[in-house]
């Protein structure tokens, strides 16, 4: 069957088999590695992208779900050149070792901010419930999640 | 790599379409999909055609209508979850959705979905059982209002028939306020797991007295989700610690929890007696309504 996204902006058009899953449609068909396959089993959040705004596991959607409808995945999350305020959280907090989580908390963490601008930690914590990270233990990702928050804040009051 | 077999996939326009392509043999409704799906990863489902029912906007509605807490079957967890007016009459749905699986999963997860999927340890069953709900569904005959208690014939299995579709749970709401409470306790194993068991509560109090109370468990083998000779003892009595004690000791009696990698038959017991009492405790205390400096967790 036809298969027509806009991914991060980008409109793609791919003849896939109704049976594909959306992670391995990115992936292969659309050539965006960013987002990863990780447990299959819709318990590590490795493979979280946007679909319509709204963050889901990849590997737990077909592709021909996403026909129409507007794809938003980590190479998306740039705007103007420079990363968003989350992507430099986990730069400057050490939010990440091996990386195999971290596209998937990223586009978690934009979603929770964007909905939350001031998320305590408890809150963090909550909305990264669904992934698993092998490395950090979380305290970091948590610390750069808070840092994009100040950040993002900090922009908004015209102060940065 | 989990792969499904293949399968033919049709996009639904509308309720009627989609009662006309599931006439077909060995067809699935796809909503959410998180469960749908990964049982096809694995072969345990090959549907040869799925219909995808996402795009039903009418059918994901969540609303307050007369007597009725109206809630579409495409309703997603987090939607009832966020649900102001379903907070506002029924608090063990903001219990219960906190406690389904995870915030991501939440997002496209169905209300209807859980429903239909009838996994034995499946929490809104418990909590739908508890209020007394009643499941809609619609056939190319027309459409037929079943009560939840008699919606699951059995593990995986409900009375939806092939080329029907639900689409729409209705609950009761008690007229007046101040006379109704509910709550819901779940212990599982770790955040976003699968209870190793749960109590729904629904308490509707007639001045210190239980005028109805309903009772749902999940995972623990309860028939129907009923904790049905709990709720029959409650009828009438005081509502305080010695019946709700009671209570839990007789809905620990009569359900029949199996041993499993959860845990062994008699802490699923003990867990049934002790939720019992913390459910219908936090129902009662909540008759008033929810109080207001109750603690909120969660991120939305």
């Amino acid at each position: 069957m036809r298969v027509t996204v806009t991914a991060n902006g980008t409109e793609y058009v791919r003849e896939v088999e109704p049976r594909l899953l959306l992670i391995h449609f990115i992936r292969d068909e659309l050539g965006l590695t960013g987002s990863h396959w990780g447990c299959d089993t819709s318990n590590c959040g490795a493979c979280i992208v946007w679909l319509d705004g709204k963050p889901v596991k990849s590997c737990t959607l077909l592709a021909a779900m996403a026909d129409g409808r507007a794809l938003r995945t980590v190479e998306g999350l740039e705007t103007d050149g420079g990363l968003d305020p989350v992507q430099q959280g986990f730069i400057e907090c050490h939010g990440l070792q091996c990386g195999f989580c971290t596209s998937g908390m990223l586009m978690t963490a934009r979603w929770l901010l964007d909905r939350n601008p001031d998320p305590d930690e408890a809150e963090i914590r909550e909305a990264i419930s669904g992934q698993i990270c092998r490395c950090t233990g979380y305290e970091n990702i948590v610390r750069s999640i808070r840092w994009a928050a100040d950040h993002d804040r900090t922009n908004a009051d015209g102060s940065a | 790599m989990q792969v499904p077999s293949h399968v033919e996939y049709e996009r639904a326009t509308s309720v009627g379409n989609a009662l006309s392509l599931l006439g077909r043999p060995e067809t699935r409704v796809l909503a959410g999909g998180h469960s749908l799906i990964p049982m096809m990863k694995l072969r345990l489902a090959q549907p040869e055609v799925l219909v995808d029912i996402n795009g039903l906007a009418e059918l994901a509605f969540i609303a307050l209508d007369g007597g009725w807490l109206r809630i579409g079957a495409l309703a997603r967890h987090a939607d009832l979850l966020d649900s102001a007016a379903a907070e506002q009459c029924f608090p063990i749905f903001r219990d219960a959705e906190r406690v389904v699986a995870d915030p991501i999963v939440r997002l496209w997860g169905t209300v209807g979905g859980s429903l239909c999927q009838a996994d034995p340890s499946e929490d809104l069953s418990a909590a739908f059982a508890a209020a007394r709900a009643t499941a809609v569904i619609r056939g190319q005959d027309g459409e037929r209002a079943v009560p939840v208690r008699e919606f699951h014939v059995g593990p995986y299995e409900t009375v939806v028939g092939p080329g029907e579709l639900l689409t729409e749970i209705r609950v009761p709401v008690a007229p007046g306020p101040g006379t109704t409470g509910s709550a819901y306790e779940k212990v599982s194993r770790r955040v976003g797991d699968w209870s190793v068991a749960a109590v729904g509560a629904v308490l509707r109090l007639d001045g210190t007295k239980v005028a109805e109370a309903g009772i749902g468990l999940t995972a623990v083998g309860a028939e129907r989700f009923v904790a049905a000779e709990a709720e029959e003892y409650l009828a009438g009595r005081a509502a305080d610690e010695e019946s709700f004690t009671e209570a839990g000791a007789i809905a620990a009696r009569h359900c029949h929890p199996a041993a499993d990698q959860r845990g062994p038959e008699d802490f699923k017991r003990h867990l049934v007696a002790e939720l019992t009492v913390r459910a219908l405790r936090r129902a009662a205390a909540r008759v008033q309504g929810p109080r207001p400096d109750e603690p909120m967790r969660g991120a939305r």
